[in-house]
């Protein structure tokens, strides 16, 4: 079975090509059916339900079915128990870049053997562990697609994509080196766009699309700088093969891996929404509700968690990148969290809370416990993915209504719904015995035990901050839930006569999915004796490094319960305040609240600014689209000096008033004017017209053969 | 009177002469693309004389690249101007600018 590891991938592979070949036919035949019967402007919406909606349940959930079952067949034909103990299976499909021999003699001792990259599988513990929730949720949530898209005219586009989207990132979980993640990694990119810009003949979700890909560049590029300095370093991209060459020499390597975990992470970074690239992911809620579960909270996001808990080897050689992925993960988790309280769209409040939460694992990651990281990954996937589809349930049950002060009392109207997002919402906010309490602590933890060598006080102040984040984290997730749920209905009338639960395909992977949520945790029990099974399982991918010793301090009882009282008297608060105020209080003390805050109200509200200032200083500054900056390139460096300094100028003067604006808008803008006249003439060069272009470069060719002859 | 390598590069070099001024004035987009066949055959003509001079085959095998490569340019090249007329309703290189390449 573990042979046939080669099928995981390729089962949805096979089912984007059926459904996006037979979507095509089918929408080529209606277009053109529809041109025979004189309607010439019919641009493949047709208003008729989805076609061969049978075929596409049937292929693009059985796809998934199947290569989930694989992927757990092939898990328990290793076994659960030799995995842990470090058995592993690779799988070479074929050889991809036959380099040659490796004649280069580097400074630091690699293994000087034979360039290759294969196409390889990998299947070890932690690859298992990704694969086992990633085939099971996304199956899950194919299922629940099948309810949710029913409707839609694009029903076999939807699957079609879906499908990549799985092939992708089973290729990233599999891969057996850098490059092989890296095309996986590019995948899901596209697929996340694709599927973001589902409705694409919406505007805001074509941007949201655009928005998110061009994000993601930013991070891929350095992941592939990262992917360069490794082969650099090592000669190969293997993962076995450089982890142990890493693991067993550290002190030779540990001074490059600084600047190649930092571009590594710059990858994770966009991947995964930190700051200060998480932007798009809020954004990336306009595609529809079942994709922001699968692809932006439960498996792609927690792509960068993965790659820096593979590389884990890499980094502990260099505290410095540690530290850095420490301290942009608490920050990005705080960061969020406050966001969160104040955002009135049910999936932007998620959407935060996603971002917030991969901040927690980035956390866990940077103080060294990446087996906290990857338990957090999992549990968050389960509950995660059922607040998400909750959302999508009470979404579909109000007609498209997003707005949290248009819902409200939602509780009798669709138990299943709300019972189970209650749940799911009690295991985020990390209630004791559910999935998210076990998988925090263990976090909080490891942050208060972890030490930086260059920066003694950090630890503490990250667990105060995490701490705060968990008491954040179960405020606003009861705010969400006393809003929707509690109270008096404050839709319209005719909203409320159509609620009605979801039907049975969506409503079964909820009840799943927050049983998942209950018992999620049990993998990693801390105290009992054993109960750690997942610290266990995932053992053999965290080798201990050649020279150093390994320290085993068992943290005190003691210690570890106040820990846990700690968070859980927070949660706690914070679940109870949301209560208060919003289920009893009907939102009136945060009323008050914004009104005697209003600078801090209107910071949080417009989520600190950022995305205006991107906007200022990039998308204003460096044109509105590539198209533009080719051919105003002069005019646009002029306006980015005004727009970013006008941006930053008026973010900051309208929450404190410490800057003047109009001395220095009035400052820039005469230097724009001065400096625009000037460019105004080099853009004449650009005519967009190609002889143009042609001849001036006919004419450079034959002035410089000219010089060449007459001077030579 | 044989005809040495030189008389080979004359026909050549005007050939090319015409396709060049053929891409740089024309205005036709078909035109445009004829000129560019010529341009190139211009190149092949050039390719084969020296193979044949020197005795090298080097040039035949790739004047054979240029000729396949031409042809996959013409179909891309036609395919494009199908569907620059059927968007703009015209054959004119001056109107197709908007992207300002």
């Amino acid at each position: 079975m573990k042979d046939l590891l080669w099928l995981v991938p390729l089962f949805p592979l096979a089912g984007f090509l059926v459904n996006g070949l037979v979507y095509l036919f089918s929408r080529r035949t209606a277009a053109e059916s529809s041109l025979a019967a004189g309607h010439p402007q019919a641009h493949g919406h047709t208003e008729t339900g989805p076609k061969w909606k049978t075929l596409h349940t049937v292929v693009g959930t059985g796809s998934v079915a199947l290569s989930c079952l694989v992927a757990f067949g092939a898990i328990f034909d290793i076994g659960v128990r030799s995995l842990s103990e470090g058995a592993h299976h690779v799988l070479t499909l074929w050889r991809w870049i036959p380099l040659g021999l490796n004649q280069s003699t580097g400074q630091v001792p690699g293994p000087l053997a034979e360039w290759v990259v294969d196409v390889a599988l990998r299947l070890d513990s932690l690859s298992a562990l990704m694969l086992a929730f990633v085939t099971f949720v996304g199956f899950l949530i194919h299922v629940y697609s099948v309810g949710y898209m029913g409707h839609d005219s694009g029903y076999g586009r939807y699957f079609a994509y879906l499908n990549l989207f799985m092939f992708s990132m089973l290729t990233l979980v599999l891969a057996a080196n850098f490059l092989l993640m890296f095309v996986g990694w590019e995948g899901v990119g596209l697929c996340s766009y694709l599927l973001i810009g589902y409705d694409y003949h919406k505007k805001f979700a074509a941007d949201a699309g655009k928005k998110a890909f061009v994000v993601n560049r930013i991070g891929d590029f350095g992941f592939i700088l990262g992917i360069f300095g490794v082969f650099a370093l090592f000669g190969t991209l293997d993962f076995g093969k450089v982890f142990a060459v890493a693991a067993s020499n550290p002190a030779a390597y540990a001074p490059y891996m600084t600047l190649v975990c930092l571009c590594l992470f710059l990858g994770a970074v966009g991947k995964s929404a930190q700051f200060p690239l998480y932007v798009w992911l809020p954004d990336a809620m306009a595609g529809p509700t079942p994709v922001s579960a699968l692809i932006h909270a439960a498996t792609m996001v927690t792509a960068g968690v993965y790659m820096v808990a593979r590389c884990n080897v890499l980094f502990r050689l260099s505290p410095d990148a540690l530290l850095v992925v420490a301290v942009v993960g608490g920050f990005t988790a705080l960061f969020a969290a406050t966001i969160g309280l104040v955002q009135n769209d049910i999936k932007k409040v998620l959407a935060y809370s996603t971002v917030s939460q991969l901040g927690y694992m980035f956390l866990a990651c940077g103080v060294g416990a990446f087996v906290a990281g990857m338990f957090h990954v999992v549990t968050h996937a389960f509950f995660k993915a059922c607040l998400f589809l909750g959302s999508g349930s009470v979404i579909h049950a109000l007609g498209g209504e997003q707005d949290l002060r248009r819902m409200g009392g939602l509780s009798r109207k669709i138990p299943i719904t709300y019972v189970t997002f209650l749940v799911a919402t009690f295991a985020i906010a990390g209630v004791p015995l559910l999935a998210g309490f076990f998988s925090k602590d263990a976090i909080l933890a490891a942050v208060f035990e972890s030490h930086f060598p260059r920066a003694p006080w950090l630890p503490k102040l990250l667990w105060t901050a995490a701490l705060f984040t968990a008491g954040l984290t179960a405020f606003y997730m009861f705010r969400l839930v006393s809003l929707a749920f509690y109270g008096k209905f404050r839709g319209t009338p005719e909203q409320e006569a159509h609620i009605q639960e979801s039907p049975r395909s969506m409503t079964l992977p909820l009840v799943v999915l927050a049983l998942l949520s209950v018992v999620g945790g049990w993998i990693g029990i801390p105290i009992l004796r054993g109960g750690d099974r997942i610290g266990e399982f995932l053992a053999p991918v965290i080798p201990a490094l050649a020279g150093a010793h390994p320290t085993e301090h068992a943290a005190p009882v003691t210690l570890e319960l106040a820990l846990m009282a700690a968070s859980v008297a927070f949660a706690t608060i914070g679940l109870l305040l949301a209560y208060l105020w919003y289920a009893k209080g009907e939102g009136r003390v945060p009323a008050r609240l914004a009104e005697r805050f209003p600078g801090l109200y209107r910071a949080l509200a417009n989520k600190y600014f950022v995305d205006e200032a991107y906007d200022a200083v990039l998308v204003e500054g460096l044109g509105k689209g590539g198209g533009r900056f080719l051919w105003e390139v002069d005019a646009t460096v002029v306006d980015l000096i005004p727009n970013g300094a006008a941006a930053a100028t008026r973010g900051a003067s309208s929450l404190s008033h410490l800057f003047d604006k109009y001395v220095v808008d009035g400052a820039v803008n005469g230097v724009a004017s001065s400096l625009q006249g000037g460019f105004r003439l080099l853009r004449r060069a650009q005519t967009g017209q190609v002889q143009n272009y042609a001849l001036v470069m006919g004419g450079g060719l034959f002035c410089i053969v000219a010089v060449y002859l007459i001077f030579r | 009177m044989t005809i040495t390598i030189n008389h080979y590069l004359v026909v050549s070099f005007l050939l090319f002469s015409i396709g060049l001024l053929g891409v740089l004035v024309r205005r036709n987009i078909l035109t445009v693309l004829m000129s560019v066949e010529l341009m190139l055959n211009a190149v092949n003509l050039n390719l084969i004389a020296f193979s044949r001079r020197l005795s090298d085959l080097t040039g035949q095998v790739f004047s054979i690249f240029v000729i396949t490569i031409a042809a996959g340019e013409a179909a891309v090249g036609l395919a494009l101007t199908i569907s620059l007329f059927r968007q703009r309703r015209t054959l004119n290189v001056e109107e197709a600018s908007s992207m300002r390449g």
